[in-house]
């Protein structure tokens, strides 16, 4: 018994091991891994030619499309502002500093229909900036763009929060190096500090990714939710199940995850490669 | 020719903590000097401040008779190697290595052959010829230090400058780069700087010694300069055990407890004074003029010598003695001290 | 820079801020991003928080007692809190249990089982609320068993309950699991060879060590229990007074235009998100170090 037991994991005199493992995989199975896997199977029961049909009707593409480019399009938007917001807090001292450090991360703590409600109230045609914006014409709430706002609000704190340890551990001594060098600022700062952060950059960026693909509560109320134009896939998953078309709310959610799961691995392994490459010297 | 950089008073501090409390220092073209002192001395910030990365709040730094606050960094042409090396983790071998050359203004930049040229010429002369490829976490920490080296010499600097050169290393390849550094610098003639909290590296390597103690230089000269005739009590006990003896001085001799102890003294003051002693200046001895009697207490291995650890009456601490070829003596002996060379400091 | 000559504090600030004098941006460029960075948080960040509180003015305070006090807000007030006082508390467990499991012990499938408790941050909150509806839905795989039973889950607190949890899974244990890590075991050990018993190894060694960065996971995870929105409303039903949390309720006071009510009660959730943020921004001036291992979400 104990040789078969050691094969899987290395002794240890810590107790509870038994326990914890217990507890962790019973409350995962139950609640996590059951649940998705019922998900899956309730997909595919649907059977390949109505998978087929839902994945490919025009209504479930235009969905899927705003989901994934407007997470792109937020993600990449963060990405450039987080960066800048990073590098400014970690390097520069000005008045509130550490206020505006603390409140990147009221997306994490603020409810989505909170942030969704107050979005559409701001960019709305009558509100404080889309009221600056009507006069030329530029409509954010109740369009695709109104539905960036909200993605880019609630992904705004994850890439600032990976680069800034990152930013934060760069040592002083590669920047002299590269001034020394006969470096501009210019070139340090982009062939110099720029590339060992790029990792974090890049995890940032998925996370960003992650959570704004899926996201729902702060999007439907700015979003304006008309079908192929401005509607998220997470909101036609709610409207096929609000039709009892469960198999079809499934495979909207498989497709989802199958996609959303498919960039993130290439994501890892484009890092994991780096990673191993540089290494950390 | 002139001298290639000249420190005038320089004095520096950090928050209200003196780092650098006026230190002047000439350094001939071709030279290798080694900035020597305990941690907190001021050796790294006065290399930083020939590097320009900390500036003096007074005096100065001039190269070659030029003032070097008008400088840029780029303009300084400084190479520096930094303790961790600070190699771009990001960047292979030859992309660190061409760095310096392909930051140069366009005009005066090399053609990407020359570079490629230059860059492996550096690599032949680090002895890492056919890396360029590597990425600095596929190198061991000698390679890596080597690899900084290159690329602080890409640019042809005036002065080298190397902080802690061997302080990352374990201490089999330390002393392999201590050989290689010393053959390199006989080839490539760079004046060099190099900080060293490690007596012995900066008494094998450099031409001259630099000793800081607190902000302050207390001597500098040659190795034998500073090792033999030390300027202040504090060379004499960083460079090497020392035993210490209050004495007396009238006229040419010096007394302990009023036995002579060292004579042929000159041009000392009368009066009390501090008497070093390295333990090779200690000698067992049969007769009795000029000795000093004590009591074998110790005796024990350090390196390929023996040494004895002796009491004197009067003195607080054993005196340290060598015993070359000596007959050892059995612990407990009387024995008669004699010494054959000593550095006096009048008493403070 | 070990061996610089400096005392130690003096030490860490100065090379990086000589660094900063001696090759730093220009004050031109330091001062434009500067300007960027609190455009953009503005825009996206400051504006929004400002607007609840001045929309939930917007009608007098008469009008903001009102709306709160109202039956079915205090209903949906009531659900919040008591979803939060089961989810929370249910997550604490397992998040000691996976901790204890991942941060003390090397076996096989151990990064997997990380990666699998980190899933429910990458899945769609509606996605996690939709599987629940799936399994015990009336069409669900167990809905007509549970109907024959008579007993409710979907359109109910357990269904409420139980995708709040979906939800909030990884925040206990990946605030706990790099911590635990970070500290080993030789504490523990010490313990056990002193002859401390399982339990009391845990409630007085490890428990004590790791109690700020499990009070930090706690103040995530009740912050998003309390204002989570897609899976809860996939699974409630919306049913006034019953099935109604607080981010429901500002939902369909929202959509019915009581525009100013739905202010109201979405400034109890920001002030909330408020008071969340203050005590975390705390938690990490405090204690850096413990929590420092762990700030990254």
């Amino acid at each position: 018994m104990s040789a078969t037991v050691s094969r899987w994991r290395e002794p240890s005199v810590l107790p509870g091991f038994g326990l914890a493992l217990g507890i962790t995989l019973t409350a995962l199975s139950l609640i996590v891994l059951i649940p998705l896997a019922a998900l899956f199977l309730k997909a595919a029961s649907a059977g390949p030619a109505d998978i087929w049909a839902v994945a490919t009707s025009p209504r479930t593409l235009a969905a899927l499309r705003l989901s994934f480019f407007g997470a792109l399009f937020a993600a990449t938007v963060n990405a450039v502002f987080g960066l800048i917001l990073a590098w400014v807090l970690v390097r520069y001292e000005f008045p509130g500093r550490r206020l505006i450090d603390a409140a990147v991360d009221l997306p994490f703590a603020l409810p989505t229909a909170v942030a969704g409600i107050a979005l559409a109230a701001i960019y709305a045609p009558n509100g404080w900036v889309g009221g600056l914006l009507a006069p030329y014409d530029i409509k954010v709430a109740y369009t695709p763009l109104g539905a960036m706002v909200a993605l880019i609000f609630i992904g705004l704190p994850f890439v600032v929060r990976t680069v800034q340890p990152v930013l934060e551990e760069l040592p002083a001594d590669i920047e002299e190096a590269a001034a020394l060098l006969g470096a501009s600022r210019w070139r340090t700062v982009f062939q110099v500090l720029l590339p060992p952060v790029l990792p974090a950059l890049m995890t940032g960026f998925v996370l960003a990714f992650a959570r704004a693909v899926g996201e729902y509560g702060s999007v439907i109320f700015i979003a304006g939710n008309v079908p192929m134009v401005s509607e998220i896939a997470p909101l036609l998953i709610v409207i096929r199940l609000e039709q009892f078309d469960y198999a079809g709310a499934a495979v909207v959610a498989t497709l989802m995850l199958l996609l959303s799961f498919a960039l993130i691995l290439l994501v890892n392994l484009v890092q994991a490669r780096a990673r191993r490459r540089f290494g950390n010297v | 020719m002139s001298v290639a950089v000249t420190i005038e008073t320089v004095e520096k501090r950090f928050q209200n903590f003196p780092a650098l409390r006026g230190v002047s220092l000439d350094i001939q073209p071709g030279e290798l000097v080694a900035l020597l002192g305990p941690s907190g001395s001021g050796k790294t910030t006065l290399l930083r401040v020939i590097a320009g990365l900390e500036q003096a709040e007074r005096g100065r730094v001039l190269f070659g008779g030029t003032d070097t606050r008008d400088l840029s960094l780029r303009d300084r042409r400084i190479g520096f190697v930094f303790q961790h090396y600070a190699l771009f983790k990001t960047m292979t071998v030859a992309e660190n290595v061409a760095f310096g050359l392909k930051s140069r203004p366009r005009g005066e930049r090399p053609e990407p052959a020359e570079i490629r040229r230059r860059v492996s010429e550096l690599l032949e002369l680090i002895q890492l010829p056919g890396l360029e490829k590597r990425y600095p976490s596929q190198l061991s920490g000698g390679q890596r230090q080597r690899v900084a080296l290159a690329r602080a010499l890409a640019i042809e600097p005036r002065v080298l400058l190397l902080d802690e050169p061997f302080g990352a290393l374990d201490a089999k390849v330390r002393k392999e780069l201590r050989a290689w550094l010393r053959q390199l610098h006989q080839r490539t003639g760079h004046t060099t700087v190099f900080v060293t909290h490690d007596q012995e590296e900066a008494l094998e390597l450099a031409d001259r010694v630099a000793i800081l103690s607190d902000g302050r230089l207390e001597q500098v000269g040659s190795p034998d300069d500073v090792y033999d005739h030390p300027a202040t009590p504090f060379v004499c006990e960083f460079l090497g055990d020392a035993n210490h003896l209050p004495v007396k001085v009238v006229g040419s001799q010096a007394f302990f407890r009023d036995r002579p102890v060292l004579g042929g003294l000159s041009q000392n003051k009368s009066g009390p004074a501090s008497l070093y002693v390295r333990p090779q200046h200690l000698r067992i001895v049969d007769d009795a003029p000029l000795a000093l009697p004590g009591i074998v207490e110790h005796l024990r291995r350090n390196g390929p010598l023996r040494r004895a650890e002796v009491a004197v009456e009067g003195l607080p601490k054993r005196l340290d003695v060598d015993l070359a070829s000596q007959v050892a003596p059995a612990i407990g002996e009387r024995v008669r001290l004699r010494i054959s060379h000593g550095s006096l400091f009048a008493a403070a | 820079m070990s061996d610089a000559s400096l005392p130690l504090q003096a030490e860490d600030l100065e090379p990086v801020r000589a660094a900063r004098r001696i090759s730093g941006e220009s004050r031109l460029v330091q001062w434009l991003l500067v300007a960027i960075s609190l455009a953009f948080l503005c825009l996206f960040l400051f504006l929004p928080l400002i607007t609840v509180f001045v929309e939930a003015g917007a009608r007098g305070w008469q009008a903001y007692r009102e709306a709160i006090l109202e039956p079915d807000a205090l209903a949906a007030i009531r659900l919040t809190l008591l979803v939060a006082a089961i989810a929370v508390p249910f997550n604490i467990v397992i998040g000691i249990a996976a901790a204890w499991a991942i941060a003390k012990f090397e076996f096989r499938g151990k990064s997997l089982l990380t990666s699998f408790i980190d899933l429910p941050f990458s899945v769609s909150p509606v996605i996690s609320g939709l599987v629940f509806v799936l399994l015990f839905g009336a069409q669900g795989y167990f809905g007509p068993w549970l109907k024959a039973n008579d007993i409710q889950i979907v359109f109910a607190l357990p269904g409420i309950v139980l995708a709040t949890i979906f939800v909030t899974f990884p925040f206990v244990a990946r605030e706990l699991i790099p911590h635990m890590q970070s500290l080993g075991s030789a504490e523990e050990e010490t313990a056990l060879t002193l002859g401390a018993s399982p339990w009391r190894t845990f409630l007085t060694v490890t428990l004590p060590n790791v109690k700020w960065s499990l009070f930090y996971g706690v103040l995530l995870c009740n912050a998003r229990a309390m204002g989570e929105f897609g899976a809860v409303a996939v699974v409630s039903g919306k049913i006034r007074g019953l099935t109604n949390t607080m981010p429901l309720h500002v939902e369909i006071l929202y959509n019915e235009y009581m525009g100013a009510a739905a202010f109201a009660v979405a400034s109890l959730l920001a002030g909330l998100a408020l008071v969340t943020l203050a005590l975390k921004t705390l938690l990490e001036w405090h204690f850096a170090d413990a929590i420092a291992a762990s700030r990254r979400h």
